[in-house]
């Protein structure tokens, strides 16, 4: 009796949209090896019968390298063979490499069922597998399936029963190449294509001077097209919207609660010259649902989108090779720029996705950086909407400013972090043209995810700086920190509030800003410093969660430094 | 035929491997993507001087650091 599926095969074969698939649960699936760093679970209805089925992070082989493998491959014999069914799914594009995790499973006698996925793109290059003949070989249930379409799925459930270990010798590394290749021999056959613009492109995007140019072209657009979106989702539909729709019944709603009422100052928040200003009241259906829905929304839109588009066609492994040797100089390898592109969305998804790294030291720099150095999307929404009416100058002279302390501050870890940073080793998938159904289920996820887990924390954070400004709690905070924020910084001492709140949710502590009535260059310092900051509470959380209380006490202590440093530094040298 | 390492082959040359210098844990990674003694491989390009390299085995693109790609000798014609 089966009570367990298992999904297993090498990274970036397809495993999670099968998965997606069996369980109708929806992951996150993109074109690069390591989408999937953690486990996931999901139940799946076959016949009378409800069963787990596991999605293990991809693996090479048996003998795992890095956590994550490890952790797969130890859940395997955690049960009893004959209780659990293992899917061994396949890119059918590249056979002969995935057949050597193949035949160690069936060496070490678990119950295999293979599934031949992305049948439909090896036929589009021209490779044809006889999948008859390959079962016949390896003695187990053979399956072509194509999982983005769905093609093969059924057919894949109804042999699972037919799983059973089957005998096979144990082979040495090399026997067991000799046998992959003697298997290809019979199974494989190649027509020859001439080569397709495709090919020309992958070969261009991995040399140094035409990649270079394509990287360099490909991030320009990427981020315009991102700004272009947010604007224009803020300008055309969320602003019309709140100002048109939502201002009037709030208008009304504040008449009828009286002004000097509690609750309205709850609620409404304070009246800017009268009216009720959304960046500004700060009140939990003003300021709080303005914040989230038409400041940070809308780019976390655009920024998903756009990022969904390079994951699944396969541009970033390029990008990973291209930057692999700044990198070393920060301790790093290349691939670790995966991490750091999903933390310019959220940092807590950036921090996860450095178990994709081998080593601890790796994940401690990989982890301070993106927590200090990456601003989220929704730290960036508010540097735009506190600077874009300066001249574009300050806008990139925040990133610019990041950047910089960004390589110092990795140089500086790469010298001081104890333990060994592991050399780059990875595959590079061909570039695909992405899966609009992939595409948009993935967007839906993160949009989704980022409303669960950001809009309480906004209402909370908003509620409890209206609570304490209401009872002039502050006072006491502001007192303390005058020194630091006026003297070394040059901010008014009020903007401590901010900076403290911005470590709770960043989009909380504009609010607190604008009435400070900053110039340009003290809104500048403070957007710097609220990009050093960890962005949100929940980073601190996460980073806790993947590397300990004394990783994380370190990281903050370096995020207090470099603030101090940077404010300080910016302070003297701006006129 | 003469041996070099990885890095030292030219754009769109081809080779075998002859000998690969690394520890238990890198030579089974290595194993299990397919570089082993014997392979036939071709290298697609490398990055500046010290940077990754980028070779075709069988029918996948690998990309190795430095340091890695140092490890790997190839008997080339």
């Amino acid at each position: 009796m089966i009570k367990k599926v298992f999904l297993i095969g090498n990274p970036n074969v397809g495993k999670s949209v099968v998965f997606s698939r069996l369980t109708g649960v929806r992951v996150i699936s993109s074109n690069y090896a390591g989408t999937t760093v953690e486990i996931m679970r999901g139940m799946l209805k076959l016949g009378e019968q409800e069963i787990e089925v596991v999605d293990l992070p991809g693996t090479y082989s048996l003998e795992p390298a890095s956590k994550s493998e490890e952790v797969a491959v130890s859940l395997l014999y955690e049960y009893p063979k004959d209780e659990i069914a293992v899917i061994n799914i396949v890119d059918s594009t590249n056979l002969e490499r995935n057949l050597y995790l193949t035949l160690q499973l069936l060496e070490a006698g678990l119950p295999v069922v293979v599934s031949l996925n992305m049948c439909d793109e090896a036929k589009h290059n021209g490779v044809s597998l006889e999948v008859d003949k390959l079962e016949k070989i390896l003695g187990v249930p053979v399956i072509s399936t194509c999982a983005v379409t769905g093609s093969g799925i059924k057919l894949l459930l109804e042999r699972i029963h037919e799983v059973k270990p089957v005998l096979r010798e144990k082979f040495s590394h090399r026997q067991r190449w000799q046998d992959i290749g003697a298997i290809i021999e019979r199974v494989q056959h190649l027509t020859h294509r001439h080569h397709t613009l495709r090919e020309i492109l992958e070969d261009a995007s991995v040399r140094p001077f035409s990649g270079a140019l394509i990287a360099i072209g490909v991030l320009f657009v990427s981020f315009q097209v991102v700004r272009f979106i947010g604007e224009n989702l803020i300008s055309r539909i969320a602003d019309p919207v709140f100002f048109n729709l939502y201002q009037p019944l709030l208008a009304k709603l504040s008449h009828f609660l009286g002004e000097e009422s509690f609750i309205h100052h709850l609620l409404i928040g304070d009246l800017i010259n009268g009216r009720i200003d959304f960046k500004q009241s700060l009140g939990l259906l003003t300021t709080a649902p303005y914040i989230e829905f038409a400041m940070v929304l809308p780019y976390i839109i655009s920024f998903y989108f756009v990022l969904g588009l390079l994951e699944d066609i396969g541009i970033l492994p390029r990008l990973a090779m291209l930057l692999d040797t700044l990198l070393h100089h920060l301790g790093l390898h290349g691939f670790a720029i995966i991490p750091v592109l999903l933390g310019f969305g959220c940092n807590v998804p950036g921090i996860l996705a450095t178990r994709n790294l081998e080593s601890r030291r790796e994940r401690f720099i990989a982890a301070t950086l993106i927590s200090i150095g990456v601003p989220c999307v929704a730290l960036q929404a508010m540097i735009f909407g506190l600077l874009g009416r300066f001249s574009g100058f300050y806008v990139s002279g925040v990133y610019l400013v990041l950047l910089v302390v960004w390589l110092i501050l990795g140089i500086i870890l790469n010298h001081t972090a104890k333990g060994y940073s592991p050399e780059f080793l990875v595959e590079i998938p061909p570039y695909r043209i992405p899966s609009l159904a992939t595409l948009w289920h993935k967007l839906f996820l993160r949009i989704k995810g980022f409303l669960i887990e950001a809009a309480p924390l906004v209402l909370l954070g908003v509620l409890a700086v209206n609570v304490l400004l209401y009872f002039k709690l502050f006072d006491f905070l502001t007192g303390i920190f005058a020194p630091v924020v006026k003297g070394l910084f040059g901010l008014p001492k009020e903007a401590i509030v901010s900076l403290v709140m911005g470590l709770f949710r960043k989009d909380v502590a504009v609010g607190m800003l604008l009435p400070l009535a900053l110039t340009a260059k003290q809104l500048f310092i403070t957007a710097v410093l609220l990009s050093i900051s960890f962005p949100c509470v929940a980073t601190f959380i996460v980073f806790f969660k993947e590397l300990g209380l004394k990783d994380l006490i370190k990281a903050s202590l370096i995020m207090l430094t470099v603030g101090l440093v940077t404010g300080s530094l910016l302070n003297f040298a701006i006129r | 035929m003469k041996k070099i390492s990885l890095r030292q082959m030219k754009e769109k040359q081809k080779g075998t491997i002859c000998d690969i210098a690394a520890g238990q844990a890198l030579h089974n990674k290595f194993m299990s993507m397919g570089i082993y003694h014997g392979r036939e491989i071709a290298k697609i390009s490398s990055i500046g001087l010290k940077g990754p390299v980028a070779i075709k085995v069988g029918r996948s693109v690998l990309v190795l650091g430095h340091g890695v790609a140092n490890k790997i000798t190839v008997e080339v014609e």
